[in-house]
């Protein structure tokens, strides 16, 4: 017999098959209580049916070994799911190394997305397959979510910090991508597709390019960061001489603050350094940074933030 | 109403007359007035479902705007939640039968538990006002920096309304754990308490727990829009996932609100129908303070894909799963207790089979969500949809009606038709799952919850929501015609239609202003249905 | 009347349990935002009156002492005592509002209050901006409770006025002090919280 209607959606990445094989599991253990409780109930019901108006029920008042079972074999199968859902979890959530960096930025109501090479489109992601991709988002406005069911991956975009996603597309396809969370007016307009390529056929695309050359994001930042609006390397630089601490290798480094606090410098510390300059000082400078909340828009701080990891220290043991 | 229970010393009795019934602070009759305006939110509630079934029967948003559309889940949800599902067994049910229950003539604050009702109307009005002055549409989560910041709503004065009847949860639950400690008969010792008594404890609990919190949440959002304040907008230096985090801390708490009392019914019910006492009386009576204990400490499963630390989200997820055990304990002693029973056919049974049916699925449900690595698929789909309302709606809901039929020959002295009430059990029961089962299906698809509009490859399963959407909607349909019918032609009932255990049996149907005549004294532990075993168990 | 006196106290127990959970949603939000914002939470302390903050302090001590000599004046039936406790109790919780008023209203000439009016000139002004909407809400809900409570006071002082309480009487007067109590202890923890807690970093200046 052939449904009306898929009960799964294309599974079209690296983790889709196992998080189906827990929706399987799971799936079962569920329909074999529902099973097992709804028979009992309904042959209790039919078996023990009261045959005289007077009848009453068994003398029983429960059974410590019956309640003891019933404790520990629930309690084992939740175990199992949350060992399993947790492990599937955390490869989840932690991008491989080798990851290609894409950035996209939600706002009301459409997806922005730009390629490492400064390809950008709005509302579709074209990515290779068989290659670990991985999404680093912001948002201008709202809370939106980077939803893509073909690949099981989603993730809140939080206005005010930078979040990620990864997943290994591995069937050619266009695949949905959805906003799942309420967004406003045109929640459920803010849609696009997802198009996994072959490698050769992602570079073809890259290379078509749409309209003007692509400038790569972490170029862009660059020129941000020298150029006179920001003027950001007045004060960084690479020499560590500057009234800001020098930012070469600084990505991925512990950072010592002034009141000695030790942080790890990932994007999100980045993004607070540039927006909330004066939230965390690092030992040895004074708090004059100004703010650029409000002038920096998140493109181009996740374009300074490309810039920053390009930054590799130079032998030289800058200023942290 | 002036008809019903004419009996001249009945509660239903003299003094008639509107003022006589808004200054009143008999319990049974606060009961009556939040039975009455709890259904009519329940009307409203549900025009606003319809509005969103219908909508969907279509992958366009064709017949309402986005806007509209919007509107009409935010309200649904709020409505549904705030003033139907929070207070409809313990304002109605508890109200009536928490006194009777434990043998005393009133709650302990008698005139606190009116000022309630009162509050409860306050908030409803000022709530009825925001849809009125341009509706919310925020989501009942009220979301920032949305809810802040971007809706052009009146969010504002629907948070002053849910904050205000806030305070008429707290007020009922303050009273009734008040009432439950203090006011108990002579000889009704804690372990002799129904188990409906027990369930109500633990929801006044949380009553009094999570709703402050809830309070001061929806007052920081109206405080930031209002007044400029700042908490949770980022351009304004705060976190939006602090608010999901105050939130949560209630509204998950509130799901158990919502749900523990329906628990507490079908404990009484199982054991009337069966004629048997409940098995495992006190596992049931400490998995509902578990649940409840268990249930303030799992809020963060709310929050998987919302940007928290992945080690937070382990606890609350191991928490989450911990929580399911003693619904499943409670769950096997429910249907233990129908081994050997003596069970009846009555109408009772139905709403019990389709409680455990569909309570069984909810439960079972929420598993999926509180697996990490699933939830990150399943989250904000149409499967939450679906399980949440397999849990308030097919478990609470039922549960709430079940009681209310088991229990309306007690309040309004009148015997309604029994044959009606299981066509409207089994029309609930089929049309519950022909709405919410493709639910289940469609968010494991992906079609994310709050779509006005959605990929054609979704149309199959909504329209066959939406068909059992009007099926459920003549089920819930049905007994508001028979039952209003009995309040004019029923048979008169006797003290205890049922042959149940129980002091609220033992008094006069509908009882008395003071509840008993003499002050009761309890000798025996509750579904004693075994009298022989008293000298034993006492 | 026993029964009846250990039924109200336990309510308010209980009301002063919601109470505590209702504080400590704004608490948490005080406690997040300051692990992620120290130093603003430093600066913007700076800004706040110490002196004044130790006056009130000063103030609210000594009403919740008269607040339980008026108390203990019911248990003994003496109606001057009461009386004298209540009307210094009022006196007393009306001080601390008016030194609240001139503190707001410091707050408000130098251009503190969160809003279009914030001045946007101090270092880490977003930052600031949240603890002073963070130090308004909590103080101001609790000012509040301070209206509240000598609402509450006044109407125990009519009625110990026209001599409603003796030793076999009083329950009105211990549960309206439990909330007294109550509302002068959430100050014993603001105090430190938005006053001193940094105080003594004033490396930064303010």
């Amino acid at each position: 017999m052939r449904l009306p209607f898929p009960l799964f959606p294309p599974s079209a990445s690296s983790v889709a098959t196992e998080v189906d094989l827990l929706y399987l599991f799971i799936a079962a253990v569920s329909a074999f209580f529902v099973v097992l409780v709804a028979a009992l109930v309904v042959i209790f019901a039919i078996k023990f049916r009261r045959r005289h108006p007077d009848d009453v029920g068994a003398d029983i008042h429960g059974s410590l070994a019956l309640e003891l079972t019933w404790t520990f074999i629930p309690f084992v199968l939740a175990m199992v799911m949350f060992f399993w859902g947790a492990d599937l979890f955390f490869r989840l959530a932690r991008p491989p190394v080798d990851s290609m960096e894409i950035y996209a930025v939600g706002k009301q109501w459409m997806w922005k997305v730009q390629h490492p090479e400064g390809v950008r489109e709005i509302n579709e992601l074209h990515v290779p397959i068989g290659r670990n991709v991985r999404l680093t988002m912001g948002s201008e406005d709202v809370i939106h979510d980077f939803f893509i069911p073909a690949f099981r991956v989603k993730m809140d975009v939080v206005p005010g910090k930078l979040t990620t996603l990864w997943f290994k597309a591995e069937v050619p396809g266009t695949y949905h991508l959805f906003c799942a969370e309420y967004c406003g007016t045109n929640h459920s307009g803010m849609i696009g597709s997802v198009i996994a390529m072959q490698p050769q056929d992602y570079e073809a695309w890259l290379a078509g390019g749409t309209g003007g050359p692509a400038v790569p994001p972490a170029q862009a930042g660059e020129k941000l960061f020298t150029g006179p609006n920001f003027g950001c390397a007045t004060c960084h630089k690479d020499d560590g001489k500057g009234p800001g601490p020098s930012l070469l290798g600084v990505y991925g480094s512990t950072v010592e603050l002034t009141d000695g606090r030790r942080v790890q410098a990932d994007d999100n510390y980045i993004r607070e350094s540039i927006m909330v300059s004066t939230a965390k000082v690092v030992k040895g400078y004074q708090p004059i940074m100004p703010p650029f909340q409000g002038l920096v828009s998140e493109e181009q701080l996740m374009q300074l933030i490309a810039y920053v990891k390009t930054l590799k220290a130079a032998g030289v043991a800058a200023g942290q | 109403m002036s008809n019903v229970g004419t009996a001249p010393d009945s509660y239903l009795g003299a003094p008639y007359g509107l003022a006589a019934w808004l200054l009143t602070k008999d319990h049974k009759r606060i009961a009556i007035l939040y039975l009455i305006s709890i259904t009519i939110f329940f009307g409203v509630g549900a025009m606003f479902a319809a509005g969103i079934r219908l909508e969907l029967l279509t992958p366009k948003g064709d017949l309402w705007t986005s806007d509209t559309y919007n509107k009409l889940f935010t309200l649904h949800g709020v409505i549904m939640i705030f003033f139907f599902l929070v207070p409809s067994i313990p304002a109605v049910l508890g109200n009536f039968l928490l006194p009777i229950m434990i043998g005393a003539k009133d709650l302990a604050f008698p005139r606190i538990n009116l000022i309630s009702w009162y509050i409860y109307v306050v908030g409803a009005v000022i709530t009825l006002t925001a849809v009125i002055t341009g509706g919310l549409d925020t989501g009942w989560t009220f979301y920032t920096p949305y809810s802040s910041v971007s809706s052009q709503t009146a969010v504002t004065t629907a948070a002053l309304g849910v904050f205000v009847t806030g305070f008429s949860s707290i007020l009922t639950g303050l009273n009734f754990i008040v009432t439950t400690h203090r006011m108990r008969a002579p000889g009704m010792t804690w372990f002799r308490l129904p188990l409906f008594v027990w369930a109500m404890y633990a929801t006044s609990l949380q009553m009094i727990l999570g709703t402050p919190v809830i309070a001061i949440t929806v007052l920081l959002v109206a405080a930031e829009r209002f007044l400029g304040l700042g908490f949770f907008d980022p351009a304004r230096g705060g976190d939006p996932v602090l608010f999901q985090h105050l939130f949560w801390f209630y509204s998950h708490p509130a799901v158990y609100i919502m749900v523990l009392p329906g628990m507490g019914v079908i404990s009484e019910l199982v054991s009337a129908i069966s004629r048997k006492q409940v098995f495992g009386y006190s596992f049931v009576a400490f998995s509902s303070l578990a649940i409840a204990i268990i249930g303030f400490l799992v809020w963060g499963h709310h929050l998987f894909v919302s940007s928290q630390s992945v080690y937070a989200g382990l606890v609350f997820s191991i928490l989450t799963m911990l929580v399911a055990v003693p619904s499943a304990v409670k769950t096997f002693n429910w249907t233990a207790t129908m081994y050997k029973g003596a069970v009846t056919w009555e109408s009772s049974t139905y709403w019990v089979i389709g409680f455990l049916g569909l309570f069984t699925i909810g439960g079972l449900t929420g598993l999926f969500l509180a697996a990490m690595g699933m939830d990150i698929h399943l989250s904000d789909t149409y499967f939450v949809i679906a399980h949440f309302h397999y849990i308030m709606v097919g478990g609470s809901l039922m549960a709430y009606l079940g009681g209310l039929h088991f229990w309306w020959p007690k309040m309004t002295g009148r015997m309604f038709n029994d044959n009606l009430a299981k066509v409207s059990a089994i029309l609930v029961f089929v049309g519950f799952n022909l709405t919410f089962f493709p639910q289940f299906i469609l968010g494991y698809m992906g079609m994310p919850r709050r779509y006005h509009a959605y990929p054609d490859e979704f149309q199959v399963l909504n329209v066959l929501s939406t068909a059992g959407a009007g099926v459920l909607g003549l089920g819930y349909l049905l007994p508001a015609f028979y039952l209003t019918y009995s309040l004019f032609k029923g048979a008169k009932a006797p003290a205890n239609p049922w042959g149940a255990k129980g002091l609220e049996w033992t008094v006069p149907s509908p009882p008395t202003t003071f509840n008993f005549d003499e002050d009761p004294i309890v000798t025996e532990p509750a579904y004693n249905y075994n009298p022989s075993r008293e000298v034993h168990v006492g | 009347m026993d029964q009846q006196l250990e039924a109200s106290t336990l309510g308010m127990w209980v009301f002063l349990v919601t109470e505590i959970m209702f504080f400590g949603g704004m608490f948490m939000a005080y406690i997040l935002y300051r692990i992620l914002y120290p130093e603003a939470w430093v600066l913007g302390s700076h800004h706040l009156n110490v002196s004044l903050g130790a006056l009130n302090t000063g103030v609210l001590i000594c009403s919740s002492l008269t607040m339980a000599l008026a108390v203990r004046s019911a248990q003994v039936s003496s109606r001057k005592g009461q009386i004298v406790n209540l009307a210094l109790t009022i006196v007393l919780g009306s001080t601390f509002l008016v030194v609240k008023y001139f503190e707001y209203k410091e707050k408000f000439e130098h251009h503190l209050v969160p809003g279009r009016h914030f001045d946007m000139s101090l270092p880490q002004a977003a930052q600031q901006q949240l603890f002073f909407s963070i130090y308004f809400m909590l103080t101001g809900i609790h000012a509040a409770h301070m209206i509240v409570g000598i609402v509450l006071m006044f109407v125990i002082l009519v009625m110990s006025i026209r001599n409603r309480f003796s030793a076999a009487y009083y329950t009105p007067v211990e549960i309206s002090g439990l909330y007294w109590h109550f509302v002068d202890i959430v100050w014993i923890f603001l105090f430190p919280l938005l006053y001193l807690l940094g105080a003594h970093l004033g490396a930064h200046g303010g």
